[in-house]
């Protein structure tokens, strides 16, 4: 018998007999229908309570804002998505001003160039699939354009959360997006820059991942 | 796993409880360390539910997880069904030697010498490290608190925080020893050096070892917690990407998730939520530009499928590894990680512990409590921890007719002497007339109590009889 066939028998064959399942009331998950404004103010608070750093922004200044906060972190290039609007404009945008960094394209796999990737790229810029204003979380599914470490591995990444994308809770996210109807390769809740408390409880920044996570909330 | 008492880590004698805890009482810096720990994690956990129906929240918590077990066996092949339609590869151990070997076959086939790893205490329940080393394999572990205790050549001494034993001197110390940083307590220089170091193996490792924290069977999702960065590393940066986990990390939905990772991170360290939250459903697609091109799911039994028979202990399963009960446990914040010698350790090692390595073996764990509740109290799925402490001890003598022993060395604790004693009290408790005979003599008989009375009187002053029996004294008050 495999080791399958000998697992799942002795489990069907339980010796107390059938079990009952009961039911699961998420009821206590559930919070109020907040305003917009509300939950952008719980999403703040929260996300810098762990170290997150947000700026208000809009359609037309979210650029500015961009440069002002890459240029005093002295970053020397951005990793952008290809296809994104958000690539699309900060390549447009490189034409007309000179305060940006040096633009980089994520459109290798990563085996061609993994170690300019972890040793030479200073920041990254993503998209998001909204947020969660009660824990402060950024919704992320990776893809070709934006892939997997692409908000990972830099040691500053910039999400862009549309306000409009807002949700209260995590339950209330997954429902109003349908996730159980299919899942990505990936997908990701981040929620403030990498971190770890394992020396002493003593909080320290950015041990694996980013150590600046940057968030531009567009209104 | 009858071989796991010869196979324990670091070949620590789990019966050895007793020497090792008196060793850790008298080591004030042990004390100090897990105090301070303990008392922080308290805290935070506190707080962190503030605004919280939490009574509400953990009677769903528990139901979830009770609602997988109840379709454990079904949950579990439509666990299967949904990974492989997503392109990722399940295999089954019936225990922790059986999973080491898988995951050294599935290293073989790719030629992989190099394996970075995630948290995961399944593996070090299975002691894959070691195995892998032993098999020209090397395998570094890529949390922080890991690393540090793979360093210093010790295990965990708590399942969330394992260098919490460790102070920031000591750290540096060895940091220092074994890679060559300066000696510094500075915590943002330590974690930086341990970035660098650890970047590099990222790099080039072939594989990635993590556990998993839910598998959702709806859509055949691996959930993993962390605050690091390291388990995104591990499962995004090499070619392939092993998952190993306990055969009751299974849950029917992904709503389900939402209940349980609202209760984990809140009672394990006080965080509204953990830096990521990793959702892996499938490996890397074609078009895809990093991701590892190869995932496998290892379903490891080890014992589980035997607790899953008796309905009580059943409630063991329910576990979702927040360490909640140790951060509160009143033995476990004394003695430390390191002095019950075991993978799990505090109250949910000692309930689940016994199962892995049989009674015999861990016959002081269900003992080395005071039965305060406090485990019981705070577990976020309210698994009556207490009360299966008590089982276990009625196990560990052989409990009696109405409550047959069924786990592995039981009666390794029954003494004949003590057997008897008690054979007799019951029989007199069931008889009016020998019990007041046996009570007046008691009294009587008084002058003649021994003054020394073993271990109860190395600590405390021995307990006095009453010149005359409760029965008496009521008399006379005339009621």
């Amino acid at each position: 018998m495999s080791s399958r066939e000998a697992i799942l028998q002795r489990l069907r064959n339980r010796a107390g007999g059938e079990l009952t399942a009961p039911e699961c009331d998420f009821s206590v998950l559930k919070r109020p229908d907040w305003s917009t404004s509300e939950r952008i103010a719980l999403f703040e608070r929260m996300i810098e309570s762990v170290h997150g750093e947000v700026h208000h922004c809009t359609e037309d200044s979210w650029v500015d804002r961009l440069a002002e906060i890459l240029g005093s972190r002295c970053a020397r290039n951005l990793l952008i998505p290809k296809e994104h609007e958000i690539g699309v404009k900060l390549r447009s945008s490189t034409l007309e001003r000179e305060d940006l960094p040096h633009l980089l394209i994520y459109d290798e796999a990563i085996e061609s160039w993994k170690s300019v990737l972890f040793n030479d790229v200073d920041a990254s810029i993503t998209s998001t699939r909204g947020g969660i204003a009660e824990t402060g979380s950024l919704i992320m599914w990776p893809n070709t354009d934006e892939p997997r470490l692409m908000s990972l591995v830099p040691p500053i990444h910039v999400a862009v959360l549309f306000a409009s994308e807002l949700y209260t809770t995590f339950h209330e996210a997954m429902q109003a997006q349908n996730w159980k109807a299919g899942m990505p390769t990936n997908a990701l809740l981040v929620s403030g820059p990498s971190k770890t408390a394992d020396i002493e409880q003593t909080l320290a920044y950015g041990v694996h991942g980013p150590k600046e996570l940057i968030v531009l909330i567009i209104e | 796993m009858s071989e796991t008492a010869q196979h324990s880590p670091h070949h620590i004698d789990v019966k050895e409880f007793h020497p090792r805890a008196h060793e850790a009482l008298h080591n004030p810096q042990i004390r100090h360390n897990f105090r301070k720990a303990m008392d922080g994690l308290m805290t935070k956990r506190k707080s962190a539910f503030e605004g919280w129906d939490l009574e509400s929240l953990r009677d769903l918590g528990a139901n979830v997880r009770l609602r997988a077990l109840a379709n454990l066996p079904d949950l579990l092949e439509q666990l299967e069904k949904k990974l492989t339609e997503n392109g990722i590869k399940v295999h089954w151990a019936v225990d922790g030697d059986e999973a080491c070997r898988i995951v050294r076959d599935i290293c073989k086939a790719r030629d992989a010498k190099t394996v970075i790893k995630g948290k995961s205490m399944v593996s070090e329940e299975m002691e894959l490290n070691k195995y892998l080393e032993e098999h020209g394999i090397e395998a570094l572990e890529s949390d922080l608190g890991e690393y540090i205790v793979q360093l210093a050549g010790e295990t965990p001494s708590h399942i969330i925080m394992p260098a919490i034993h460790k102070n920031t001197g000591e750290i540096s110390q060895l940091l220092h020893d074994k890679t060559g940083t300066d000696l510094s307590n500075d915590v943002e220089y330590l974690t930086a050096e341990a970035r660098l170091q650890l970047r590099e193996k990222f790099m080039n490792a072939d594989v990635g070892v993590s556990g998993v924290n839910f598998a959702v069977a709806e859509t055949g999702t691996l959930c993993l917690v962390e605050n690091e960065g390291n388990g995104r590393m591990t499962t995004t940066v090499p070619k392939c990407h092993i998952a190993v986990t306990g055969i009751e990390k299974v849950v029917p939905n992904l709503e389900d998730v939402t209940a349980l990772l609202a209760l984990l991170t809140r009672s394990a360290t006080g965080q509204h939520i953990t830096t990521y939250f990793n959702m892996i459903s499938g490996p890397r697609k074609a078009e895809e530009l990093d991701g590892p091109d190869e995932v496998h799911v290892v379903l490891v039994d080890n014992g589980r499928s035997s607790i899953y028979q008796d309905d009580e202990l059943l409630d063991t399963l329910r576990c979702i590894r927040c360490g909640a009960c140790m951060n509160h446990c009143p033995v476990y914040t004394r003695v430390g990680g390191h002095t019950y010698g075991t993978t799990y350790p505090g109250p949910i090692g000692k309930i689940l512990m016994p199962h892995l390595i049989g009674l015999d073996e861990g016959r002081h764990l269900p003992s080395a409590s005071s039965l305060c509740g406090a485990c019981g109290e705070v577990c976020p799925v309210k698994i009556p921890i207490p009360d299966l402490l008590v089982r276990l001890r009625q196990e560990s003598v052989d409990g009696d007719k109405l409550h047959p022993a069924k786990v592995r060395g039981h009666g390794a604790k029954r003494n004949a002497l003590e057997a008897m004693i008690w054979k007799g009290w019951s029989w007199m408790h069931a008889r009016p007339g020998a019990y007041r005979f046996g009570t007046n003599m008691a009294a009587r008989l008084r002058k003649l109590q021994p003054g020394q009375m073993g271990g109860w009187t190395q600590f405390r002053t021995s307990p006095k009889l009453a010149p005359k029996t409760f029965h008496e004294t009521l008399k006379e008050r005339g009621q």
